[in-house]
């Protein structure tokens, strides 16, 4: 039995150990938002946060995440009020949609360690999550956006 | 094994055939509900049925709106969502038209029916760049009737000339008195429809050319999307497929002794895609394909290797080929020509690498069978299913649901990820999930063909190019597909493989453009914008090449081969202005310039780059682009976006290559994509035109690797002729 919370939600499963927290996360709790799009840690999609960190849950045993506080893009926000959210919804960021839920979710990290980022905190937090419809651009204006209602709003 | 059965054809023949044949649009027909149904055949009621909310409490008016009594409007969309922004553009034609409340515009996939077929191409599918100008007329149409039928509705109620009547923001209004969509649905729902519909005029579009933002984002950020992969049914199996390591290969035998016993697994059986493991779940499915022992008869092609296909494609285009275009005499013109060179440029095989993998999910009962995937081919696939089902068409039923990337993947003429999930299921005896892991779908093939394009040309001792003769030699796309009759038309040679520079548009006098069709067991498959993907490359650089035996400025020299061409020279000069062409780089850093006609619209690219270590960096494209009159500029910038950076992949980083008939990639790490540190800032630029409208899907990527190839000149003073760009190899 491995136990840990998800988006809030204390959960406890029998499952075997080494499978990756991603088909943990679609298969057994039902949160598809999480995607899988390489297996290997190479593309990001997969992106969760482990007690506040971004993870490849696609490479992360389901065993890491014992004791452990999951959030998915599921958790980010109840009602698309995260910062971010608003920004990718004002700068029309998804194409295709599917690398979107890795992409918020290690900006969300990258927020949260820096308000205010740079260009080059942007590549260096980002260049881990692929996206193939190429949506980059708007990307990085989305989170200089959210940084700037961040800045002008206080806490979120 | 794969090009062996030309299965596609064979299920799609019927509706091919009918090619451009326009259907009556104003056909009437009584819906299930009791509605009215102005559109298409309508065959059988299950598919509308199913895409239609209780009794009484909406109305479909034709096939492509529902307007229910809580005012919210639903416009059906026959055209695949994978990113090009069709659940936004398509409902603003309708709604335009329909003078609807867009706050109040949702949007549906249409079921797979007929009556939904591209009116182009004659089958359900999305492709070609097409989606909003072939829809352009269909949901136009389909606003303008539903809002004849609401204010016939409300005239009657008033006892008014319908002609007084006017409509706005989702309501009829006579004088001061109004009536909601939604109160008219009851009325409207008894009356016939209009015989013929005005439609706006184009000053009149309050939606049409405003840059809205897409419906479809926000299930996009909250997780809420459902792609073919995250698709649930009760008791569903999930399997992995064991494929041949080689096309061609089939399986000799296998041993499942080890995987039959691993925890999960429910069976293990042999289909003709390779040997399915089916498991509860997608890792205990695959851990047991792993731990499968397969032998493989390895077939024709365990020898082929990209480098020596490559070389006998150098071979071949020493010879002449069949002819595809003949203007004047490009050889005694080459012959005396004051200047002349000559150059060979390659490209690789690519996958199209959607970052959502294939999947999809098959519930086969004993007299019917559903079908939910990500399809861009849904004519095509239902019928593939149904066959392999043994089922009539009529009894399957595919959900298109929103696709991960298509880029032309999913739409594969013989429905290979819809064939063997509907094989598994059979097997399975239960609504059955197949998942195709990252490699799965790397090395599965379809790619775009690898190609050879030699071209000669010379110029006039005042500099004016007199000669042009083009070479290539590469696979056919078309062969195989539905469309071969209707594209091939007895042709030697597949037009799809010289599209871009059949039509070579520069002031040449003479011009030869020949191709040699290759016969190679890879399968290969149309990879967004197709064979401009290559032609524009080769015949862009090779223009740069030709400015410069001229010794003239790159972008004046096009100008000047263009001066007949007006909206080549439109995009042209947009982007050179725009980018500053002309005026001074820093150091180390260079321009490239490109221009090219794709799928109804022009575009033009300038690529500014720098070079470090060999590194090719690219710092901005600025790209311009007239799709015509246009319907979203706000997606066509997305587009445009994409396209510019899907091109530039291939450029910079993306080749598969074979060796002893297995493919060398596997993954991101070794056919990398662009990623975040490495894009260049874009601008689009969008030429305002009254023209026929354009696609925009695909356009943007042609001028991308010729841009950047002829920027690396600009900087290096080496010529890139092959792709991916590697500066030891530039000449």
């Amino acid at each position: 039995m491995i136990g840990f919370s998800v988006n809030g939600k204390r959960v406890d499963l029998e499952v075997d150990p080494s499978t990756p927290l991603l088909w943990v996360i679609r298969e057994q709790l039902g949160l598809t938002g999480t995607k899988y799009g390489c297996g290997v840690a190479q593309c990001g999609a997969c992106t969760v946060h482990i007690n506040g960190e971004a993870v490849r849950s696609c490479v992360a045993p389901v065993s890491r995440a014992a004791g452990t506080s999951v959030t998915t893009i599921e958790g980010l926000s109840p009602d698309l009020s995260h910062p971010l959210q608003r920004a990718w919804l004002e700068e029309d960021v998804p194409q295709c949609g599917y690398c979107q839920s890795g992409q918020l979710m290690s900006a969300a990290v990258l927020l949260r360690e820096k308000p205010a980022p740079s260009d080059e905190d942007i590549d260096e937090a980002m260049t881990g999550n692929i996206c193939r419809c190429g949506t980059y651009p708007r990307i990085r204006k989305a989170i200089h956006r959210a940084a700037e209602m961040v800045a002008k709003g206080g806490a979120r | 094994m794969i090009r062996q059965k030309m299965i596609g054809q064979e299920t799609t023949s019927e509706n091919a055939g009918r090619g451009i044949q326009r259907r009556d649009f104003l056909k009437v027909t009584v819906a299930a509900s009791g509605g009215l149904l102005i559109g298409f055949h309508f065959f059988g009621v299950t598919q509308l049925a199913s895409a239609q909310p209780p009794l009484g409490s909406s109305f479909m008016p034709n096939a492509f709106v529902r307007i229910g009594t809580d005012e919210n409007i639903t416009v059906i969309v026959n055209h695949s969502e994978m990113g090009q922004g069709v659940y936004t553009s398509l409902p603003m034609l309708l709604a335009d038209e329909l003078d609807a409340d867009w706050s109040k515009i949702g949007y549906e996939p249409a079921p797979v029916d007929p009556k939904y077929n591209h009116p182009v191409f004659g089958v359900q599918m999305t492709g070609g760049s097409s989606s909003v100008y072939s829809g352009l007329q269909q949901f136009r149409q389909a606003g303008a009737a539903a809002r004849a039928l609401l204010i016939a509705a409300a005239a009657q109620q008033w006892n008014v000339d319908a002609a007084t009547c006017r409509t706005e923001s989702g309501a009829v209004f006579n004088g001061t008195r109004k009536l909601t969509y939604g109160q008219l649905v009851g009325a409207a729902a008894k009356l016939a429809p209009p015989a013929n519909v005005q439609l706006k005029d184009p000053k009149d579009f309050k939606l049409i050319g405003k840059p809205l933002k897409r419906l479809d984002t926000s299930v996009k950020i909250n997780g809420t999307a459902e792609f073919g992969i995250d698709v649930k049914l009760p008791g569903m199996l999930t399997a992995v497929i064991a494929r041949p390591p080689i096309f061609g290969a089939s399986v000799k035998n296998f041993d499942d002794t080890r995987a039959r016993s691993m925890p999960g697994v429910r069976k293990i059986i042999a289909i003709p895609a390779g040997v399915a493991v089916i498991a509860d779940t997608f890792w205990q499915a695959k851990v047991a394909r792993d731990a499968l022992r397969v032998e493989w008869d390895e077939g024709k092609m365990a020898n082929f290797n990209t480098s020596t296909m490559m070389q006998d494609f150098r071979e071949r285009a020493k010879t002449p080929g069949p002819g595809v275009r003949k203007d004047g005499d490009a050889d005694s013109a080459l012959a005396s020509a004051a200047k002349k060179i000559d150059a060979v440029y390659e490209v690789p095989y690519l996958s199209h690498l959607m970052m959502e993998p294939l999947n999809c999910v098959v519930d086969l009962r004993a007299d019917s069978c559903e079908v939910w995937t990500g399809s861009q081919f849904q004519t095509v696939d239902r019928a593939n299913a149904a066959r392999i089902a043994g089922l009539p068409t009529e009894k399957v039923q595919l959900h298109t649901t929103f696709l991960g990337g298509g880029f032309g993947r999913r739409a594969n003429p013989q429905s290979d990820f819809v064939v063997e999930a509907t094989h598994v299921a059979k097997a399975a005896g239960a609504p059955i999930k197949v998942i195709w892991t990252r490699e799965d779908d790397m090395q599965g093939g379809w790619y775009r063909p690898a190609f050879l394009h030699a071209i000669e040309g010379g110029i006039d001792a005042s500099g004016n190019a007199v000669s042009w003769r083009s070479r290539l030699v590469g696979q056919s796309i078309m062969e195989g597909t539905p469309f071969v009759a209707m594209m091939m038309k007895g042709k030697a040679y597949d037009p799809a493989s010289v599209e871009g520079v059949d039509d070579l548009p520069y002031a040449i006098p003479n011009v030869t453009v020949e191709c040699h069709q290759a016969e190679i067991g890879v399968p290969v498959q149309w990879l967004r914008s197709v064979g401009h993907s290559h032609t524009a490359f080769a015949v862009e650089c090779f223009v740069d090449e030709l400015a410069a035996l001229a010794q003239k400025d790159p972008y004046q020299f096009r100008r000047q081969l263009l001066q007949k061409q007006p909206r080549y020279l439109g995009v042209l000069d947009l982007a050179a202005q725009k980018a500053g062409w002309g005026k001074p780089l820093p150091k180390g850093m260079g321009r490239g310039i490109a221009v090219h006609f794709a799928f109804e619209s022009y575009s033009a690219h300038v690529a500014e780059v720098s070079v470090t270590d060999g590194k090719v960096r690219v710092h901005r494209m600025v790209c311009a682009i007239d799709c015509g009159q246009y319907v979203n500029p706000g997606i066509i910038a997305a587009q445009t976006e994409g396209g510019a950076i899907f091109g530039a992949s291939a450029a910079l980083f993306q080749e598969l290559t074979f060796a002893n008939g297995r493919l060398q990639q596997t993954n991101f790490n070794t056919f990398p994509v662009m990623r975040m540190n490495e894009c260049p800032e874009i601008e689009t630029h969008i030429v305002e035109s009254k023209e026929k409208a354009g696609g925009i899907g695909e356009p943007g990527v042609p001028c991308a690797a010729p841009a950047i190839a002829n920027a690396v000149f600009a900087v290096t003073g080496k010529r890139i002729r092959r792709l991916p760009i590697r500066l030891t190899e530039a000449v």
